[in-house]
């Protein structure tokens, strides 16, 4: 609760500095602003609670029990489906992908009415779901055979550059946001843990160097992705 | 009453969210690895205390933090607060939006450090690091380089200069800083990039990078709009990185002076 609350801190400071020293102007209602206040601090505790007993021990008994079994192709087939499945509902990726349909119409690059534009933004969402159950198969088979993760990424980033110059000039924004809102506040730990519990299960590997990573991964491949596909549509 | 209505449909909200998450994991779990969780009742009850925590913090956050922000956002970026009282048609210098960047690098700092994701991903990084790296540490690492992404982020909004030259430049840094930084931290650090930008930042920035395009003579909010987030998982891999680098600078040059202490201690000794 105390932790919580230290870490609210900051942002109330800011707001309290802004309305009072630059915006000249009481906030309204501040009854509620406190109950707000209030829910945050409970939900943040609650929510560090849940992580260490429910969310990290499952993504890492998860790892040891496929590390055990030995089986690449489920321990595959589970990292994909754990990227397209936690990416493919996220809401910020719905509205971002909705708002990303607005562009290409207004753009002309696809017709002004209604269908075009779900059609777009339902593509839209699949690839950057699709692209983040790549991103942690590649990541999961990096740990595994212990490659590089500098020059993966290097690569990436060259991949990135290249595909801009033949993307369109507007998905270029959208394209480099979504990289940074497919990964949610559950998927985070979950993700987190199974590279560490990987990691950790496969003699040689330091969780260290081997088991983060994952996630960088999962913020890239869909900035190469949505470029794709701008260009192809 | 309407907040009770309003808290369980939001904790209906998130179920659902959750739902697919939750059917891989028990679906693998029951099909394929075919053993029952280690302690599953305590599992289960953290994964309540999850989905309970998530609905408190983004109640709370709807309730009060994200009206005033977004207001703020709103009224930061009026013509009006920008250039006084009188309105200069046309003319405009990217120095009068001082306020803004300050607003910005000052949400993007505070809003990091209570961004749920980054604190598990520090947790986890203290506890494999075994301490060498502090949650605190990372998690300021981290606010430091969402901040001044998010400030050189609505100055590109301001200028309209185009987003790629930034990103690019922002990856030779990072590539270049990889060769230098030490080895433990790069995977770590690549990752915090990503868990930047969840919960807490992304309504938030989303409303300053949409009121600054849409304020700004000559901008267009669908297209200059976006951008802040990428500046927001770019610049963390920079800081954390650096963070990592100055920490060890620091603890190499206290061991080249312990060294030179003892080495007079020894030419002492030996006078």
């Amino acid at each position: 609760m105390l932790n919580s609350l230290r870490d609210l801190a900051p942002i109330i400071l800011v707001i309290a500095f802004f309305q009072i020293f630059v915006l000249q102007q009481p906030p309204e209602n501040v009854f509620s602003l406190m109950i707000g206040t209030l829910f945050v601090v409970m939900g943040l505790t609650f929510f560090i609670y849940g992580l260490e007993m429910g969310l990290f021990p499952i993504g890492e008994s998860m790892a040891h029990a496929f590390a055990r079994k030995g089986s690449i192709f489920w321990l595959l087939t589970f990292a994909f489906a754990l990227g397209f499945g936690t990416t493919v509902a996220e809401p910020a990726l719905i509205a971002i992908s909705e708002e990303a349909s607005e562009v290409a119409a207004e753009a002309g690059q696809i017709a002004t009415n209604e269908e075009a534009m779900e059609a777009y933004a339902t593509g839209l969402r699949f690839t950057v779901a699709l692209s983040v159950g790549v991103a942690i198969v590649i990541g999961v088979l990096r740990i595994l055979m212990n490659w590089s993760i500098h020059y993966m990424i290097m690569a990436g980033y060259i991949i990135v550059i290249i595909v801009t110059s033949f993307a369109p000039k507007e998905i270029i924004g959208i394209a480099y946001d979504s990289g940074g809102v497919t990964t949610s506040t559950i998927t985070v730990p979950l993700v987190t843990a199974l590279g560490i519990g990987l990691a950790s299960s496969i003699s040689g590997r330091n969780p260290m160097v081997d088991g983060f990573g994952l996630i960088a991964f999962a913020s890239l491949m869909p900035i190469i992705f949505v470029l794709i596909y701008g260009i192809l549509i | 009453m309407e907040l009770i209505k309003e808290l369980l449909s939001l904790f209906l909200e998130t179920m659902l969210d959750v739902l697919p998450i939750a059917a891989i994991i028990f679906g693998f779990q029951f099909l394929v690895i075919r053993k029952p969780i280690p302690h599953l009742k305590k599992v289960l009850i953290g994964l309540l205390y999850v989905l309970i925590g998530i609905t408190l913090f983004l109640l709370g956050l709807e309730q009060a933090l994200f009206p005033l922000g977004r207001l703020m956002a709103e009224q930061l970026t009026d013509p009006a607060f920008i250039h006084g009282a009188e309105s200069v048609v046309g003319a405009f210098d990217w120095r009068d939006y001082f306020w803004v960047y300050l607003f910005a690098f000052a949400i993007g700092m505070s809003t990091t450090i209570a961004e749920p994701s980054l604190i598990a991903v520090a947790i986890k990084a203290e506890e494999v690091s075994g301490g060498t790296i502090g949650t605190w540490g990372l998690r300021i690492a981290v606010a430091l380089g969402v901040a001044i992404g998010i400030a050189l982020g609505t100055y590109r909004i301001v200028t309209g200069t185009p987003l790629h030259y930034y990103i690019m430049v922002g990856y030779v840094i990072v590539i270049v800083q990889t060769f230098f930084a030490p080895k433990l931290i790069v995977p770590l650090a690549y990752d915090s990039g990503g868990v930047t930008t969840s919960t807490v930042t992304v309504p938030l920035v989303a409303a300053l990078g949409l009121g600054l395009a849409e304020t700004v003579p000559g901008r267009s909010p669908l297209i200059d709009g976006f951008g802040l987030i990428a500046f927001a998982s770019l610049f963390p891999i920079i800081s954390v990185m650096a963070y990592a680098q100055i920490s060890e600078f620091r603890s190499k040059r206290e061991k080249k002076k312990r060294r030179k202490e003892e080495l007079r201690n020894t030419d002492r000794d030996r006078r």
